[in-house]
Formats: structure tokens, C-alpha cells, sequence
């Protein structure tokens, strides 16, 4: 049986001793001498919001089904054990071997939102790893970044040997075999950087220059060695149905937040909304195969246990075959003690049908996600969701039971006014009283539960809004006060309730979204001040960051208080994720025309991504 | 006293199951109510066909006899549950030990009579062995240990101690809940044998005993030093204590 890392003196103290312990279901044990390359997996948050990752699910099955590769995993250790390990110099291990995670050749890092920042630091430091890449040596992994924060990598650049852009299930091998190959030959670290910088979807940080203008705008963006593209191209599966998926899922013994089967069922989503990032960055958007599906269904059901299984993609209700998938789960899944648990579907006939099989309509509720409380803001935002499709399935859901209805929106929007702001609380007076004229008193299950929930607005890379400025934190909160006083007024006031999300933590995702390289000396400084779990409010302090930023000389309001003009070169410029950006402006000067795109299906608006060469792009040619 | 075997091609009429496990390793520290989501996913890896509760959201029969406390290991740990239909015994086993993690071993699957009651509420007793932990040192010889738990706990006719509960304290007679303890030695080092009242009525732990003794001695008790362990649990019947398998029957 494997030493575990931590005495049981330790394990005894800390909270949830199970975090550290590996062992689980379906986790992967190999023999070490048997292995080439250990590469360690990290999500750089508590283990139960890191196991409930798919993305690393996906990768550790793919890196294990190799003979000579050991995938292992690492997540960030609670405050407490944190402290132990830095007092008693433990270094952090890998759950599996319970080996220091320092010995590995490859430390990957998923980086899912920018909040996860310190505890990058945090995992490399407990690890004994140099915090800076141009510190390691040819003892230390090679440490990789991934995932959605790699569109704009540069506040971070400076901790990472490379970033991997896109889907990680292209390039890898060829990545895995270079190091192979080129540590059998004895090569440097340097060497090994060089070469990895020439695979397609490789950006090693180092290897770029980046000179600024006076106003602090960048200059340019070069590769400092002219074998290095200038591009870096984001990489992307074009066959899902030959793509491997994790058959057999590590199941864990504490409850983590997705304690369920995740069946994945398309990439990329249709519909263009300007605010959101993965709609744009993962085009074009992919279907897998329903058979494929059904069959992974009860596959990950058997070799888990889980007694639910749940859906996964941007917008399940525009995946064409959903009425198939979802009556074989139903029919054939369900029962036996197995939940189905449905994303958030258009509201419309079929999916109440469906929600009523699968739960309870006395408990549960009815979301949407209009984002925008007036026509005129959702226009800009390119959110097709009409007031009117929005009351006719809250109607059909009050018929059919229902009395809670959940609602979504942002606050902060570029051209926003106070009229938009007041659109949001009369939209859900709107439901209120179509559910109090609806519906006969003696069929009511008391009254109708409105929540309203808003957060505010923060400008991603590689989003037709990229360019737009953000407010100071006291007018976020000025601006919810004024969808809540709306509230007050409200014949239904008895019926909504508001919840918004804190305005500190907006502006600091603000910064570190669209930072560039400087930024990162911010993060080291505020991870040397104490900062740890930021995505955590109980942990998140904004003075630490205040105060790192003065010291390193930074003005926030740099990254979040401009609009950006249209010819400023962007930190995240060098990267080619295929959608052009020429349709970027063309969709900004659009939003700010008020002006709807048709979604991919409905017409296609060119955004380049067609020459990947499949999806959506090619589906009414077949 | 021997289980019953009973005849083939009874499968449909089996409804309550008991089934022994062990639990050791780094499995300790997995707290019981992650046990029990563990055993409920084991099921469905093992294709057992359990029984589930009726309404909305239905979960499976399934009891465990006592709960473990994390860092106590066990030979002799109990759940019950009920099936709609059942393979046999050695099938089951087998079936049930293909899904395991390290760390847990099912060692028995018996039917139960179906007039038995939950394994929980007839937990009556339970052995225990308390021995020092590699790396650590006991603050004393075993024969000074020997002679403490005569002068402490053999020779008196009451033995008062204060127990903790969440709300008070209470005192009680080790005489009356401590029904055998003896000290054994293995490499130069005490290993405490006792057998204690266990159950929802007077429920003692092994770590509260050997503290008094300790207490007695003038030491100080470190909890980090003594691995707990479980060997097995009792139910009390006129003929005295019975494992819990014993009142179970093999399915061939």
C-alpha cells in the first residue's frame, strides 16, 4: 500500500484529511519504473471544485491510456494544511504516488478563471518549484498553463514555461514524444522550450519580447528568435466521435460540487453572444454523435457508481439531437436510482415535459438567462432571448406547476442606462403577474418565487465587447441599487428577491483579464502579502491588491477604467484562435448599432473559423 | 456456532442482507457518512440488486451497524441492506471485492432471517486493540502497564470516570461497560485488548479508557501515538455475545 505523503499526526488535524489521500475509484496507479514521463495535473483550487473539473478528467484519462506516461493529481491545499506545509517544509505531493510533485517532468496547470491566480503560486511554492520560469534549472518539471484563461495568458506569462492554447486533446502526444525524445539526446531545458515553441498551439512566454508606448499602450509583440511564428494558433478538435472520453471517471470519496457522471455532448455554441468567451473561442461549435453518447451513458454510470448523470455543453438545447438523448437517459438510464439531471434548457414544451419526469416540480424551478433586462441591451449583447419567448415559457411552466422562476442577468454593460438597469425588476413583475393572472388561486402552491440575480460585466479577450471600459466598484453598487429600489417599488415586491454579486472581486477579474505582462508582478507581490484563494470571499481581500498594485507601481485603471481604441495592439493579439479580428469589430460596431447577428445555424456571419474545415460551418452541406 | 447453510434457488425470496468488511490502510481516514457514499456507489459498480425507498428521490436500503471514527481502522465493520434478488454469497463477495479501492475488503454477505433486526440496533459490544504507532513510544514498560491495570481496573469493584458528552458530563462505571481488558505484549510494546459496551445506549470508546488508566499512572495520553483498531462487533443474546455474521446464513 503507498506511504502517504502526510503523517497521520497531520491528517488527524487538518480538515477533510480525504482531500490528500488519493486512493479513489478508477484513480490510475502505475509502476514507476515502468514510466518515461510523470506529468502532474493541477487544478489550483480545494479538491472538491478541482474533481469536479471535466477538462482534467478528460486529459488524465488521455495522458494514462499512454504505457509510458503516469498521470497524476495535485489541487490546492485548505489554508491549513497550506501553513503546515510551509512551516514543516513538506514539499506538495501528487495524490497518487504521494511523491513531491517537484520530481515530476510535467506540472500542468488548468487555469478556469482569473481568481485562481495566487494559488498557481501557492501550488508552485509548496511544491518547492521556482516561482518565475526563468529561475528553474533542468531539475524542475516543465510547468504548462491551460484552459480558458490561456486566451489572455500574459498576466501570468512570467510563471509559466508555455501555455497550451486550445483543446488539449491535439497536440500533446506530439508535445510528450519532443520531451522524450530530446531528453534521450540531453538536450537543455532551454533547448527543449525552443523546439516545443515550433509545435502548433505552443507559446513559450520567454521567447517573446514586449516593448511599450509612452501612454503604456504595448509597442510591439515580437519572438525574440526568428524560428519562433509570431502566431500562436489556438488547437481544436475537429472529430470528436475518434477523441478520447473518460470511460471510466475517478470517483471521490468526499462529495465534490459535480458528485455526478458529466456527459459531454457538443463544443462550442451557436449563438454569438458578445459577451462570452467560450462562445467565441471554441467555435465553431461541434456535435457528438448520439449514439456515441448513449452508449458513454451507461459505460461512466457502470464504472462510477454515480447515481446521476448531467449534461455538459454551452447551450444542450441547440444540440440536434437533445430529444433523442435525453428520452433514451430518461427511458432507459433513469429509474434504478439514477437521477437525470438537465442543464439549463430553453423553457418550452418538450424540456417541462422531461423536467417533470426528473424532478420534482413542487422543489424545483425554471431558469433563464435573459442577461440583459431590456430589448435594447440585449440587442447590444446579441442575447436573442425575447421578453416574449421568456413570458410564454413561464406561462407554460405555471401551468404546469411551477411557481419558482430564476432569472440572470449583468449589470455594467457597455451603453447600459438607468432605463435598462429598471427593465430588469419590470421584467420580473411581468412573470409575477402572469403567474397571479395565470393561475386560479385554489391551483396556486402559494405564491410565486421570483429570484433575480445580477452580476456585473466584465470585458473578456477575444469578445466582440473586448474593447469596452469597466466602472469603479462604487458604481457597480450604485447601479444594483437602482435594480433594487426598482424592486422595492414593484407591485410584486413580495415575490422577488435580488441577489448581486460583489463589485471588488469584478474590477480585480477586470484587471487580470485584460492585464499584460506587467500585471504579474502584482500577483507575485500580493501572493508574497498573504493572498490565497481569491475566488473564495471568505479568503478574497482587495486592500492586499491595492496595496501590491501601488507598490509595484500599477494603476488598475489602466486595465479597466479605458475603452480601448480599435488599433491598440491587445495583449492577446499574437494568439490566432480563428476567429478574426475583423468580425470582432465588425460585431462591436454592430452591438453599438444596437444590431442583431443571426445565430450560426440561422446564417453564417463569417467569423474565419470555417477553415478549420467542419462543425457547424460544414452541417447544411452534407 | 456455525452460520446455517441454506439450499439453493432461494434467490427471490432473500431480502436482508448483513455483510462484514474490513477497513484498514489509508482508508482510515475516510469518515463514515463518505463510507456510506462509498458503499452506495460499490453497489451499483457491483451490479447488487439492492432495494430502493419509495418517493421522489429514492435512495437505497442500507444501514451501517456502528459508525468508525476517522483513523480507526477495522476487521469487523457491518452495514445491512436489503435486495430485490441476490447471487450468492461467494458471488457477491466476489463481486463486491472487484470494486473495491484498496483499503476495503468485504469478507462476508449472508441473508438474515426476515424477521432480523438492523445491525444498528442491536450493537451491544466491540473489541478493540489499542497498540503504539511506528515512530512513537509509549510513556511506559509493559509491566508497569500490567500492574497499573490491576491496581486501576482489575482488582476495585467500581471504577468512576467522567464522560464527556456534547451537552454535559456524566460519570460512569468502567466496571459495568468495560466487559474484558487485558494487555498483551508484541515487540517490547503494550497492546490494550478490551471489549466495550458499544451501541446507542451506552456507547464507550476505546480511546476514553485507556486515558483513565494513563490518568491513573500519572501520564499523559497522546492520541497520535496509539493506532485504534476494531476487531469486531457484538449483538448480546441469552447464549451471550454473537458476532453479527453469526445470526446470518450463507447463500450458496
Amino acid at each position: 500500500m503507498t506511504k502517504l505523503a502526510l503523517s497521520d499526526e497531520i491528517l488527524m488535524k487538518i480538515t477533510n484529511p480525504a482531500r490528500y489521500i488519493g486512493n479513489e475509484w478508477n484513480s490510475v496507479v502505475k509502476d514507476k519504473e515502468q514510466i518515461k514521463i510523470r506529468f502532474v495535473m493541477c487544478f489550483p483550487d480545494v479538491y472538491e471544485i478541482g474533481m469536479s473539473h471535466l477538462g482534467i478528467q478528460i486529459l488524465y484519462d488521455m495522458f494514462n491510456r499512454r504505457d509510458d506516461v503516469w498521470c497524476e493529481r495535485v489541487y490546492s491545499p485548505w489554508p491549513d494544511l497550506h501553513a503546515i506545509l510551509k512551516e514543516q517544509k513538506i514539499p506538495l505531493f501528487s495524490l497518487e504516488s504521494q511523491e513531491p510533485v517537484k520530481n515530476a517532468d510535467f506540472l500542468g496547470i488548468t487555469l478556469q478563471y482569473e481568481m485562481c491566480y495566487t494559488n498557481v503560486l501557492q501550488v508552485l511554492d509548496l511544491s518547492q518549484i521556482p516561482l518565475l520560469a526563468k529561475e528553474r534549472t533542468n531539475e524542475h518539471p516543465i510547468v504548462i498553463g491551460g484552459g480558458p484563461c490561456t486566451y489572455n495568458p500574459e498576466p501570468i506569462a512570467d510563471f509559466f514555461d508555455l501555455f497550451y492554447m486550445g483543446e488539449g486533446e491535439v497536440v500533446y502526444d506530439d508535445l510528450l514524444n519532443l520531451y522524450q525524445s530530446m531528453r534521450e539526446a540531453g538536450s537543455s531545458r532551454e533547448a527543449f522550450l525552443l523546439e516545443a515553441a515550433k509545435l502548433p498551439g505552443i507559446y513559450v512566454p520567454s521567447l517573446y519580447e514586449v516593448t511599450y508606448q509612452e501612454d503604456g499602450t504595448i509597442a510591439s509583440f515580437m519572438p525574440l528568435n526568428e524560428e519562433v511564428s509570431p502566431t500562436v494558433q489556438k488547437q481544436l478538435v475537429m472529430d470528436l466521435a475518434k477523441a478520447p472520453y473518460p470511460e471510466k471517471p475517478v470517483v471521490p470519496f468526499i462529495k465534490a460540487t459535480q458528485d455526478r457522471v458529466v456527459l459531454e455532448i457538443q463544443r462550442g455554441c451557436i449563438r454569438g453572444c458578445r459577451f462570452c468567451q467560450a462562445g467565441m473561442v471554441y467555435r465553431p461549435t461541434r456535435e457528438k454523435e448520439v449514439g456515441r453518447l448513449k452508449e458513454l451513458a451507461v459505460q461512466m454510470l457502470k464504472s462510477t457508481g454515480h447515481e446521476e448523470i448531467s449534461l455538459s455543453s454551452l447551450s444542450s438545447s441547440d444540440y440536434s439531437q437533445l430529444e433523442e438523448l435525453v428520452t433514451y437517459l430518461v427511458d432507459e438510464v433513469g429509474g434504478k436510482g439514477v437521477n437525470i439531471s438537465l442543464p439549463s434548457l430553453r423553457i418550452d414544451a418538450f424540456s417541462l415535459d422531461v423536467m417533470r419526469k426528473v424532478q420534482d416540480v413542487k422543489k424545483s424551478s425554471i431558469t433563464f438567462a435573459p442577461e440583459a433586462g431590456s430589448q435594447r441591451m440585449r440587442n447590444v449583447i446579441n442575447k436573442g432571448l425575447t421578453e416574449e419567448t421568456i413570458l410564454h415559457g413561464a406561462a407554460l411552466a405555471f401551468a404546469g406547476g411551477w411557481n419558482k422562476v430564476k432569472l440572470y442577468f449583468m449589470l455594467g454593460l457597455p451603453t447600459e442606462t438607468r432605463e435598462d438597469m429598471q427593465a430588469i425588476p419590470a421584467l420580473a413583475n411581468e412573470i409575477a403577474m402572469l403567474y397571479y393572472d395565470t393561475v386560479p388561486k385554489d391551483q396556486r402552491n402559494g405564491k410565486c418565487q421570483i429570484t433575480i440575480s445580477t452580476s456585473f460585466f466584465v470585458p473578456k479577450p477575444f469578445t466582440p465587447l473586448q474593447w469596452a471600459r469597466m466602472y469603479p466598484p462604487q458604481e457597480y453598487i450604485s447601479r444594483a441599487k437602482v435594480v433594487s429600489d426598482a424592486v422595492k417599488g414593484q407591485l410584486n415586491r413580495k415575490s422577488i428577491k435580488y441577489n448581486w454579486h460583489e463589485a471588488d472581486v469584478t474590477v480585480l477579474e477586470g484587471i487580470l483579464a485584460r492585464g499584460d505582462r506587467r500585471v504579474g508582478q502584482a500577483i507575485l507581490k500580493v501572493y508574497e502579502m498573504g493572498a490565497i484563494f481569491d475566488a473564495w470571499s471568505e479568503f478574497f481581500d482587495y486592500g492586499k491588491w491595492q496595496s501590491a498594485f501601488a507598490e509595484c507601481g500599477i494603476d488598475p485603471d489602466f486595465y479597466t477604467m479605458r475603452e480601448r481604441s480599435l488599433d491598440e495592439i491587445l495583449p492577446w493579439d499574437f494568439i490566432d484562435t480563428g476567429v478574426s479580428k475583423e468580425f470582432l469589430k465588425r460585431e462591436w460596431e454592430q452591438a453599438m448599432r444596437e444590431s442583431v447577428t443571426p445565430n450560426c445555424r440561422a446564417r453564417c456571419a463569417g467569423c474565419g473559423v470555417k477553415r478549420f474545415g467542419g462543425g457547424v460551418c460544414y452541417e447544411s452541406q452534407n | 456456532m456455525r452460520a446455517v447453510v441454506s439450499s439453493a434457488l432461494e434467490e427471490v425470496s432473500v431480502t436482508k442482507v448483513r455483510i462484514k468488511f474490513r477497513k484498514y490502510g489509508v482508508m482510515k481516514f475516510i469518515g463514515h457518512l463518505d463510507m456510506m457514499r462509498y458503499f452506495q456507489k460499490a453497489m451499483r459498480r457491483a451490479e447488487i440488486d439492492i432495494r430502493y425507498s419509495e418517493g421522489f428521490s429514492p435512495h437505497q436500503i442500507m444501514s451501517f451497524a456502528a459508525p468508525l471514527g476517522v483513523g480507526i481502522t477495522s476487521d469487523g465493520e457491518y452495514l445491512d441492506i436489503e435486495v430485490e434478488t441476490s447471487r450468492s454469497s461467494q458471488a457477491s463477495v466476489d463481486a463486491l471485492n472487484q470494486v473495491m479501492v484498496e483499503g476495503v475488503e468485504v469478507i462476508s454477505y449472508k441473508k438474515l432471517p426476515d424477521h432480523a433486526k438492523t445491525a444498528m440496533s442491536i450493537v451491544a459490544a466491540a473489541d478493540y486493540e489499542l497498540s503504539c504507532k511506528d515512530g512513537y513510544e509509549v510513556p511506559a514498560s509493559c509491566e508497569a502497564f500490567q500492574e497499573a491495570l490491576q491496581q486501576f481496573f482489575l482488582q476495585p469493584q467500581t471504577v468512576m470516570i467522567t464522560k464527556q458528552t456534547k451537552k454535559s458530563e456524566k460519570m460512569i462505571d468502567l466496571k459495568q461497560l468495560v466487559y474484558n481488558w487485558h494487555i498483551q505484549e508484541q515487540s517490547g510494546k503494550p497492546v490494550f485488548c478490551m471489549k466495550l459496551s458499544t451501541g446507542s445506549v451506552d456507547n464507550l470508546k476505546p480511546e476514553l479508557v485507556l486515558d483513565a488508566l494513563y490518568q491513573s499512572m500519572g501520564l499523559t495520553y497522546d492520541a497520535n501515538a496509539i493506532q485504534v483498531h476494531r476487531c469486531e462487533v457484538y449483538t448480546k443474546t441469552k447464549q451471550g455475545f454473537l458476532t453479527l455474521d453469526e445470526m446470518g446464513e450463507v447463500i450458496m
